[in-house]
């Protein structure tokens, strides 16, 4: 007998396979790219919204206000998840402030993330954030960069079962600790890794995200632009003239577009503070995808830059 | 922190230079015209070394110590740290310094600067003006606003300056202990420019 996630497994697989064939996408060029969480099977757009330094703006009115905006396109054009830390200076804040003046509460897969070295304390941290996000409760929480994965994560899992809750994952970025992860992955049952993933910075293809296949774990893919650096690299160059076979009429879309095409990857969380740039990375999860032979083109071309 | 190794000094950078430069603005038009008040601190300082009366280690070490306990609440409590989760132990540390200066030089009158008129006092004399009369015009200099200027006894980078200036001054191994956080504020905002001027590209 199949389990749950073996079925939404298979069931996901199809849907990406539909979204693979360039012709078979091709049919609603608009429709916004969705994956299944795999432990649930719910729908979640490829491209959210992250928010490391991007919203980190204090009290600054003007600069709230301009954040807000952000997030209104971004749900307006189709994204859902917005992705956080208390790590983040006030970027909780920021987003709490949005979600409350553009009535977007409830509209959005709310992500953040549990960052303190005690165990104890980590409950409280977790109420704090929810307090500034102003969410009844979070949709996925992670423990942040492993730290003390090992008191956090039984807190998640018991948040989970309470409730309190929807999904309990872990995050690590830039290729660190990448064995805890693995083990992690093999051992508890998280429905989301957080890794670092884009055309450079590939090392998650090797073992964590086949093993996130195989164990049914969602993927959300952070510094898609390696904090804008990949994209000032590749503004050097002008676009492939072949980027319209995959609807792409950006350098940022050409990344997002990789990194979402692989089948695993649930989500990819690029930041911004422009309106434009939310709008172009949101459509990236829209139009066609490339190929297992096109990804190797984009490799080249973005290594060459 | 595992894996330190991996980490670069632009991992540690919270924020944007533009969120940077506009908390910077929105302080200066908060406090607005303390800032006419700062850099009369400064040139009253100046005027006090040179002079050279009777009891100006007492004013000047007073003065110091208000522009840095000023700091500490009003720039680095009240609003850096809505930006950098660091920010309240730079303020303990801006706080340290404040106390050092009332401990040792108000109360204590520890401090005492030495007396010769060589280069090297001339050479603390222009290090001191240039904090308080050239580093405000960085801003405009960089392409930036007036009211981002950064100013004595306002701002921490020129008031760390400005303050070793005056206390390399000072005689006797008592001014290695009154110069250890102004040396690691320059230190620690030498690092956030290179990391701001990096991540922008």
């Amino acid at each position: 007998m199949w389990n749950r996630r073996q079925v939404l497994r298979v069931l996901g697989a199809a849907g990406l396979f539909a979204a693979l064939r360039p012709s078979f996408a091709q049919a609603e060029p608009r429709a916004i790219l969705t994956r299944p969480i795999p432990s649930t099977g719910e729908a979640l757009p490829a491209v959210g919204l992250g928010s490391w330094i991007t919203f980190n703006v204090g009290d600054d009115p003007a600069a709230r206000d301009a954040c807000t905006e952000v997030m209104r396109n971004f749900v307006e054009a189709g994204g859902r998840m917005i992705d956080s830390s208390p790590m983040y200076g006030s970027s909780q804040d920021t987003i709490g402030y949005g979600l409350r003046k553009a009535g977007l509460t409830g509209r959005v897969f709310a992500a953040d993330k549990v960052w303190i070295a005690s165990g104890a304390e980590g409950r409280g941290q977790i109420e704090r954030s929810r307090q500034k996000w102003q969410v009844s409760r979070f949709d996925l929480l992670e423990v942040h960069n492993l730290l003390n994965w090992q008191e956090h994560l039984p807190t998640l899992f018991a948040m989970k079962a309470a409730g309190q809750v929807r999904y309990a994952g872990i995050t690590t970025s830039e290729g660190r600790r990448h064995r805890d992860v693995e083990q992690i992955m093999r051992s508890h049952p998280i429905d989301f890794v957080q890794v670092t993933y884009n055309p450079v910075d590939r090392e998650v293809e090797e073992r964590i995200l086949p093993l996130a296949r195989d164990r049914g774990i969602a993927v959300i893919a952070n510094r898609p632009f390696r904090q804008g650096a990949l994209l000032r690299a590749l503004a050097r160059q002008p676009l492939p003239s072949w980027s319209t076979e995959i609807d792409c009429t950006s350098w940022a879309q050409f990344v997002l577009k990789f990194i979402v095409s692989h089948p695993v990857v649930t989500c990819a969380i690029p930041a911004t503070t422009s309106v434009a740039h939310v709008r172009e990375n949101v459509n990236a999860a829209s139009g066609r995808l490339p190929d297992a032979a096109m990804r190797q083109r984009m490799i080249a071309a973005v290594e060459r830059g | 922190m595992s894996e330190w190794w991996t980490y670069r000094l632009t991992s540690f950078l919270l924020f944007s230079p533009r969120t940077y430069y506009r908390l910077l603005e929105l302080y200066n038009l908060a406090i607005w015209p303390a800032q006419l008040a700062g850099a009369a601190i400064g040139i009253a300082i100046i005027a006090l070394l040179i002079g050279g009366r009777r009891h100006h280690e007492r004013v000047i070490a007073g003065l110091l110590c208000a522009c840095w306990l000023w700091i500490a609440w009003a720039f680095l409590l009240q609003r850096y740290a809505q930006i950098n989760w660091v920010a309240p132990w730079f303020a303990a540390a801006f706080a340290l310094q404040g106390l050092l200066l009332l401990a040792l030089g108000v109360v204590a009158e520890r401090i005492v600067f030495s007396t010769p008129r060589g280069a090297a006092f001339w050479l603390a004399i222009a290090l001191l003006a240039i904090s308080v009369v050239g580093y405000p015009l960085l801003a405009p200099l960089a392409g930036r606003s007036w009211t981002t200027a950064e100013t004595f006894g306002i701002a921490p980078d020129p008031t760390a300056i400005g303050t070793i200036a005056t206390l390399v001054l000072v005689r006797g191994r008592i001014r290695w202990l009154l110069l250890f956080v102004p040396l690691l504020w320059c230190a620690v905002a030498a690092a956030t420019l290179w990391a701001m001027a990096t991540a922008s590209g």
